[in-house]
């Protein structure tokens, strides 16, 4: 009995249930060290969608809010920075992430203020027209480079006094920057959660009306969760420019918010795994289908198996890849019997 | 009559297109009474609580909270300068423990929304207030039963506890009685007489035994318009609310006609 209830205890222990996350950490520091470089690009690309997607879970997952026009956010980051950069020498990181970050979340400030008025299946629409907005700003203006985007010739970098303390356009240096934005993001919707803050969005998502009648303020609450998902979006959409040194409006089309949120969906929401699973899971099955090794010449038809790959796990796993485990406990146990 | 008027509507109307849902209606609540609001369905009762708790505008009249105009103050604000009330279908926080149904609507009080780094289950003020609000509403034993696996009757006394936990002066109830069993009618209505001592409670509630059981005063209602209001023993006698209201049921059970 005893045995059995100090496994209990370690089992349900924080240290033991926080041991996945670790794990995961340790794997992405270690992974540049034994991975070829086609690979740590690839894991850096999830890693940037993971902050995307993670950005959106505040949004979707812990407040009931579901945006169609997310990546609005991360393509606005990502252009400020690729023109806020000067072209013949490198953007000091101490301002320029500020003011990216800053504009974006002013833009998302502004954006969710009109948003927000709406409710349901409307404030889907709306989030989609504003992001569609967004999108033909920099599709159509001379200075954003039309359709063929821009370049960001000079990566930027952290220095002071002269002393470089993180320069961007080193791969491994970025690969870490990138790790310790996602394990920051991580860790702030984490606290978030925990927070009164957090315990508020919860009971906006659950019935709005009822935490109006209790003295909460909603609007203000969904506003902040907005701008600040938009702010985290930013991360995301600067980490994108300066790792690819180009910017085009595709990265804020409607696909790109569609896409996010596929990856909220496959992964699971109302956790913040899910979002990072869903990210990798999107990213390898995009990568797989796309391999010429593996399908030929089918390989450039790579939509279509993606597309039905998406269906089938939306259909076997409804509640994401995060819950897997438990759906598979499910299956395994044996049917109650009757009477 | 008790002297500290909390709530008072004064001649408060609203109109939704062409239909005037209340026609000037005007009502006082007190300190330390049970103010029942009686009437026929779609007579306005639940439009007149929604304008007073704020959630719909008033057209036309005003709205005083312990002295103050507060006509255009938006629901939250009004919330937090004690105006609590509760809903006839129940809104408690289904996948959440009592407990947190609690906490949470006393967090209003103390919402600190900024402090991003402090644990709220943590918070020492909101703990309190919802464990003193659990405690009056006789639900101590269910503290950490999740909301949604409670009873029926349970999950209208948690939805007065939700209220309490607000810390309110002023309590508008729609319908707590609504689909409980008679023993707990009879829980119910003891935990609304035991609050009515510090607050000033509007009941709207359709079970007329149990009306005129707790009410100090009843203010009745047709097609938008208040028709009477006073001590129970007048309404039962007042020949306008029988011929409007209570009709020829009520006549059959009364044993002192009005008229004869």
């Amino acid at each position: 009995m005893k045995l059995r209830k100090l496994l209990v205890s370690i089992r349900d222990s924080a240290a033991l249930r926080f041991w996945p996350l670790a794990v995961a950490v340790i794997a992405l520091v270690a992974f540049p060290h034994v991975g070829g470089s086609f690979y740590v690009d690839l894991v850096l690309t999830t890693m940037i969608l993971s902050i995307f997607a993670l950005s959106l879970e505040l949004l979707v997952g812990s407040t009931g809010l579901v945006s169609f026009g997310h990546a609005a956010f991360f393509g606005i980051a990502a252009y400020a920075t690729a023109l806020l950069s000067p072209s013949a020498s490198a953007a000091s990181l101490e301002w320029l992430l500020p003011a990216v970050l800053g504009i974006t979340g002013l833009a998302a400030a502004v954006i969710g203020a009109f948003c927000l008025r709406t409710r349901g299946i409307y404030f889907i629409m709306v989030t989609l027209a504003f992001a569609q907005m967004v999108y033909f700003v920099f599709h159509d203006m001379k200075f954003a480079g039309g359709s063929d985007g821009r370049y960001l010739y000079v990566k930027p970098l952290l220095a002071i006094d002269g002393v470089t303390l993180l320069d961007l356009g080193n791969s491994r240096t970025f690969f870490y920057a990138t790790l310790g934005c996602l394990v920051a993001v991580y860790a702030l919707l984490a606290m978030i959660g925990r927070s009164r803050f957090g315990h508020a969005l919860a009971g906006i998502r659950a019935n709005e009306q009822r935490m109006r009648a209790a003295g909460f303020s909603t609007y203000s609450y969904k506003l902040a969760a907005f701008t600040l998902a938009g702010v985290l979006a930013g991360v995301a959409g600067f980490l994108h420019a300066v790792k690819d040194g180009f910017v085009n409006p595709e990265i804020l089309a409607w696909h790109q918010s569609g896409t996010v949120l596929l990856m909220l969906i496959l992964g699971g929401i109302g956790t913040l795994r899910g979002p990072v699973l869903g990210a990798f899971v999107f990213v390898l099955m995009k990568e797989l289908f796309q391999s010429e090794a593996l399908f030929g010449a089918f390989a450039r038809h790579w939509q279509l198996p993606l597309g039905l790959a998406i269906i089938a796990c939306v259909a076997l796993m409804p509640n994401g890849v995060v819950a897997l485990p438990t759906q598979l406990r499910r299956m395994r146990a044996p049917l109650p019997h009757a009477g | 009559m008790p002297a500290e008027i909390l709530l008072e509507a004064i001649d408060v109307s609203r109109r939704f297109g062409g239909l005037l849902a209340v026609d000037r209606a005007s009502l006082t609540l007190a300190r330390g009474e049970v103010h029942a609001l009686i009437g026929t369905n779609g007579a306005g009762k639940s439009t007149l609580v929604n304008v007073l708790s704020g959630e719909i505008a008033a057209t036309g009249g005003r709205v005083r909270l312990a002295g103050r105009d507060v006509t255009r103050w938006p629901q939250p604000r009004r919330a937090r300068a004690g105006l609590g009330r509760s809903y006839q279908r129940t809104t408690i926080f289904p996948r959440a423990t009592v407990f947190e149904n609690c906490r949470l609507t006393a967090q209003a009080h103390y919402q600190r929304a900024f402090a991003l780094w402090s644990d709220a289950t943590r918070c020492r003020d909101s703990t309190r207030v919802a464990e003193q609000a659990i405690e009056h509403a006789a639900l101590s034993a269910q503290t950490h039963r999740i909301a949604g696996t409670l009873s029926h009757g349970q999950k209208r006394q948690l939805e007065i506890a939700m209220c309490l936990a607000t810390a309110p002066d002023v309590l508008l109830l729609d319908e707590p009685l609504a689909g409980i069993g008679a023993e707990e009618t009879d829980r119910m209505l003891a935990l609304l007489a035991s609050l009515a001592p510090g607050h000033a409670i509007l009941l709207v509630e359709h079970d007329m035994d149990a009306v005129f059981r707790i009410a100090d005063r009843i203010t009745v209602m047709v097609n938008g318009t208040v028709i009477a209001t006073g001590e129970p023993d007048a309404i039962r006698a007042n020949a306008d609310v029988q011929a409007a209201y209570l009709g020829e049921a009520w006549k059959a059970a009364e044993t002192v006609g009005a008229e004869t």
